[in-house]
């Protein structure tokens, strides 16, 4: 009995890596203490009623950043155990199994598990408050979205201590992501908690173009909606699109693991080809649906800090919009070497290189935004300005990928990894940055230290061109990605040593920004304005953090910078303050359902991981049952009453005056 | 904000020189620049075109961007102009249009050009006139295995090849594709099983050019590197011969220990099954259709000739 038990246990946990066992001790001690000041504080009920309940935009969009900034971290520290083993030739730092767990999670985590939630937390604060509306269109789905996809990354995540990590790339490609080259848990653990997590991205972008279509405020016209706005529209329109191509392929991976069939494998007519064109019809756009939004986190924020509009309102609308159609006719690029043959090759050469023409001229509008601007340098913008010379490098080496005889030679090599990482860090993750810093005193109602932002920027922007620059050269010296180690013959230390320095430099930048944000809880002063960086759109005419309801009443917009016009009026002292005349506001009521039902699809997953039907079928009951509930849940509104709306804006407008 | 802007040009300018001096140092070793054969050549040609287009665009957006930074920076005494509504110029905008679309469309044509003619299953004409060998590349876990059905003879991990001479790889794959890849005689082309692709690569002089696999195949797929050497003709022969006499010959029982996953050493064999690499190529197609001939590989299409799918 104790030997089936140790035996079982032995398989169950990953075990043998000191590494792994100073994580297992870190995990036990952080969620005991977790418990502990739950219980000692009596905060349990709070934390059910206040958060894991709520439907409110606002705080799903604060526990998407929560999350996010623990993947983050998560992601991070894989970077830097890879950037050590690589770091010197015949590096033995890690074993060639546990570099390609790592260098997997290290992928999924920072695409799927990172940018993935950061943006979502980023559309939740500021999408609603920016088009005038009181939540989004769909709040007990948006509960929901967030908590599938914080199920389905605690599904993913717990595959590093119990059962193994999947091993097989981030896109897993197969032959070897099949039961016959991978037979672990490990690719059940990936296939589960990006499923799981899918689902709820798929619902967030449903639930965005409704909000954004049907709820702005009168007036608002889609071409008067803010720019950040638009790119989460065209960001939306690419996700409801390209994952259900993500969900229909893994599933069939899933059936051919799991039922042996053969989709995917070598024998029974499967053929991997199907595999890598379906996930690259996801995989490419999806590196546009990451980084749409943060064009239009650049286009709020490179207006508000240059106090001027942004230039070229027409063409960025039109150069997203058109992003985000051509990104579905490229994904072939991805596997030029695999013989399509030179008609195909052609063909998706200049679809991609085409491309670069709307992304440059939203490079253009940018720059030319700030031209006759005045121009201040809080972090957000700094950001901002770091971005643009770092992507338009990243962009020009994509053009260069891009063309297909020449990507014979930079294809699976880390010329290509520093590309990516360049349009991926300098693109997408300093665009959230900047959208963090521009409106974490929107959410939490004070700035962030500026002095120790500035520290971080610095540090994540001179670490990232020594990680990254020599990497181009590595690519040109022949080093192929995922090599656990190298020789001495090889001539690649030098440049790899670098690049690992940057790489904790980067990291130090991180630590920075934890800092920062703690000193900033501790030290910074309430912001009482409502409108600490002199915005101009709606979002900023609101206290900070705004109220329940968002908006007392409903605004009326007839500007593109709504916000922005009714201040010029009323400096020239042409506006009236509008009268008071309050009236009671439908909210809609709190959940516990989706909590509930993404943690049995936890279990159902958890069980489909182990060939468990007997934890499997209960969770799966255990999401319809859930589904039943909430479909005779009739009483899932309330009104806030007019005077309790008069009383919460005297007090914050009183702050505000 | 005066002190940030120092820092931003030091740093930019410390990135720079190190770049540079890194570059230096390195150009010999950037392979992938220093091509041995017609075809990196002309791909070497192709990603200098490419920078240089690409660079008409770049340069000036960089120094705008720095620029525009500087001279509108809010500080007390810049005169600079600003214009709070100034938010359109159509004639501006046709520019930043149209630039790009005519660079890109260049891009375009030269792009299509040399895809046509660099395609990897394309034979090579050989300037001597000399007859094209013929090397077949199998992927195992983890190793490189290399029959030459002219010759008659295998190796693992290394092939030798004579200069000056068209040679025409066929790969396939009996484990998790992977890629082929020697930097300074062209670029990569996978290796998938079931199929048999193609690859016609020549080496201009003699030398000793570093191979791999790209794509990442398992648990030691770095080990999966080769040397691949080319020397004068008659050097070619006198190998082949020795290795004809000295090595042992792979039976169809050795092939099966060497599939085993596992990395190896260099290795020669005097002879190998005949027609094991149409076997490998079939036998994943021929495990479902109930027609495919084996050893019968269609060449008709693209890279790829796909055996037994019809």
């Amino acid at each position: 009995m104790w030997d089936s038990i140790k035996q079982f246990a032995s398989e169950f946990f990953v075990t043998g890596d000191p590494l792994i066992y100073g994580a297992d001790a870190a995990i036990a001690v952080t969620l005991v203490s977790i418990v502990f000041v739950l219980t000692y504080f009596k905060k349990w009920k709070w934390l059910w009623r206040e958060w894991l309940t709520t439907v409110d935009h606002k705080r799903i969009g604060i526990m998407y950043i929560i999350a996010s900034l623990l993947m983050l971290f998560r992601g991070g520290v894989d970077a830097l155990l890879m950037r050590t083993q690589l770091a010197m030739p015949e590096m033995q730092f890690l074993t060639p199994e546990h570099y390609n767990q790592i260098f997997t999670t290290h992928g999924v985590i920072m695409i799927l598990f990172m940018a993935m939630p950061l943006m979502f937390g980023l559309f939740n604060i500021a999408v609603p408050l920016q088009i005038g509306a009181r939540d989004v269109a769909f709040p007990f789905l948006n509960a929901l979205s967030f908590w599938l996809f914080f199920w389905g990354a605690m599904l993913f995540n717990v595959s590093f201590v119990i059962g193994g990590s999947p091993d097989a790339g981030w896109l897993a490609y197969p032959p070897l992501s099949e039961m016959s080259h991978s037979p672990g848990v490990g690719q059940d653990f990936y296939i589960w908690g990006i499923q799981i997590s899918g689902i709820g991205s798929l619902m967030t972008g449903i639930n965005f173009i409704v909000t954004i279509l049907k709820m702005r405020a009168p007036g608002m016209t889609l071409m008067k909606m803010p720019m950040f706005t638009w790119s989460v529209l065209s960001s939306c329109v690419t996700i409801i699109f390209a994952f259900p191509i993500l969900t229909v392929t893994l599933a069939l991976l899933f059936i051919d693991r799991f039922f042996g069939a053969h989709f995917f494998t070598l024998d029974g007519g499967g053929n991997p080809m199907m595999y890598i064109n379906l996930i690259w019809m996801w995989g490419h756009p999806e590196v546009y649906i990451v980084v749409l939004p943060a064009f239009g986190i650049f286009s709020e924020v490179v207006a508000t800090f240059a106090k001027k509009r942004l230039f070229g309102y027409k063409s960025m609308v039109f150069a997203l919009m058109s992003i985000s159609v051509f990104s579905f006719f490229t994904w072939a690029h991805h596997f030029f070497t695999m013989g399509s043959g030179a008609n195909v090759n052609a063909f998706f050469a200049v679809t991609t290189m085409a491309i670069a023409i709307p992304t440059g001229v939203k490079v253009f509008n940018w720059l030319f935004t700030m031209f006759r601007g005045k121009i201040t340098f809080k972090t957000p913008m700094l950001w901002t300005i770091g971005f643009i010379p770092c992507f338009v490098v990243g962009g020009m080496t994509g053009v260069l990928l891009s063309v297909a005889p020449a990507d014979f030679q930079f294809h699976n090599s880390y010329f290509l990894i520093a590309h990516f990482h360049q349009v991926l860090i300098g693109g997408v993750a300093f665009g959230y940055f900047a959208g963090l810093y521009y409106w974490w005193p929107k959410v939490f109602g004070f700035k962030l230290n500026e002095k120790i932002g500035k520290w971080a920027f610095w540090l994540w922007n001179i670490g990232f061109y020594i990680c990254f620059m020599p990497q181009y050269v590595l690519g040109l010296m022949g080093m192929t990605r995922r090599v656990v180690t190298y020789g001495w013959d090889t001539g690649w230390w030098e440049l790899n040593l670098t690049s690992t320095i940057g790489g904790f430099l980067m990291g130090i930048g991180f630590l920075f920004q934890v800092w920062q944000i703690m000193h900033s809880l501790k030290f910074m002063e309430r912001d009482t304005t409502g409108d600490p960086w002199n915005g101009r759109t709606l979002e900023w005419s609101i206290p900070s953090p705004a109220p329940a309801y968002n908006f007392a009443t409903v605004p009326v917009v007839d500007a593109r910078d709504p916000w922005w016009a009714e201040k010029q009026q009323r400096d020239a002292g042409r506006l009236a303050a509008p009268a008071a005349a309050y009236e009671p506001i439908h909210m809609p009521g709190n959940s516990g359902i989706p909590f509930i039902k993404s943690f049995c699809w936890f279990l159902a997953g958890f069980g489909l991981v182990f060939d468990w039907l007997w934890l499997a079928i209960p969770g799966l009951i255990g999401v319809g049952l859930c589904m039943l509930a909430h479909s005779f849940v009739y009483d899932n509104d309330y009104y806030i009453p007019a005077d309790e709306v008069a009383r919460t804006e005297a007090e914050a407008r009183g702050a505000v005056g | 904000m005066k002190r940030s802007d120092a820092i931003r040009r030091f740093a930019a300018f410390c990135s720079l020189t190190l770049f540079a001096l890194l570059a230096a140092g390195c150009s010999d070793r950037m392979i992938v620049l220093n091509p041995k054969g017609p075809i990196a050549e002309q791909q070497r040609d192709l990603i200098y075109i490419s920078a240089a287009l690409c660079l008409i665009v770049l340069v000036p957006v960089l120094l705008l961007t720095f620029w525009i930074v500087w001279r509108y920076r809010d500080k007390a005494g810049n005169k600079a102009a600003y214009q709070p509504e100034w938010e359109h110029n159509a004639k501006l905008e046709a520019v930043w249009w149209g630039i790009p679309i005519l660079i890109i469309a260049a891009l375009a044509v030269i792009t299509v050009k040399y895809t046509l003619e660099l395609e990897p299953s394309k034979p090579l004409a050989s300037a001597a006139g000399k007859e094209p060998l013929t090397i077949q590349v199998t992927s195992l876990d983890w190793k490189w295995l290399f029959y030459y059905p002219e010759q008659g003879i295998a190796t693992v991990n290394y092939i030798r090849f004579p200069e000056d001479t068209p040679i025409r790889f066929e790969l396939t794959s009996d484990a998790p594709m992977n890629s082929f890849w020697i930097p300074q005689l062209g670029g990569q082309i996978y290796t998938m099983s079931g199929m048999a692709m193609k690859l016609h690569l020549q080496a201009d002089e003699p030398g000793v050019y570093y191979g791999s696999g790209a794509n990442f195949s398992g648990e030691h797929f770095a080990s999966m590197r080769f040397a691949a050497e080319a020397v004068p003709q008659e050097e070619f022969e006198g190998w082949v011969a020795e290795i004809r006499r000295t090595e042992p010959p792979l039976t169809e029982e050795g092939y099966e220990q060497l599939a085993k996953p596992g990395v190896a050493d260099v290795q020669r064999f005097s002879s190998f099954p005949e027609g094991q690499f149409e076997r490998t190529v079939t036998k994943y197609a021929a495990s479902h259709q109930h027609h495919a001939h084996s050893g019968e590989i269609d060449t008709t299409e693209g890279g790829g000739g796909h055996v037994g799918q019809h």
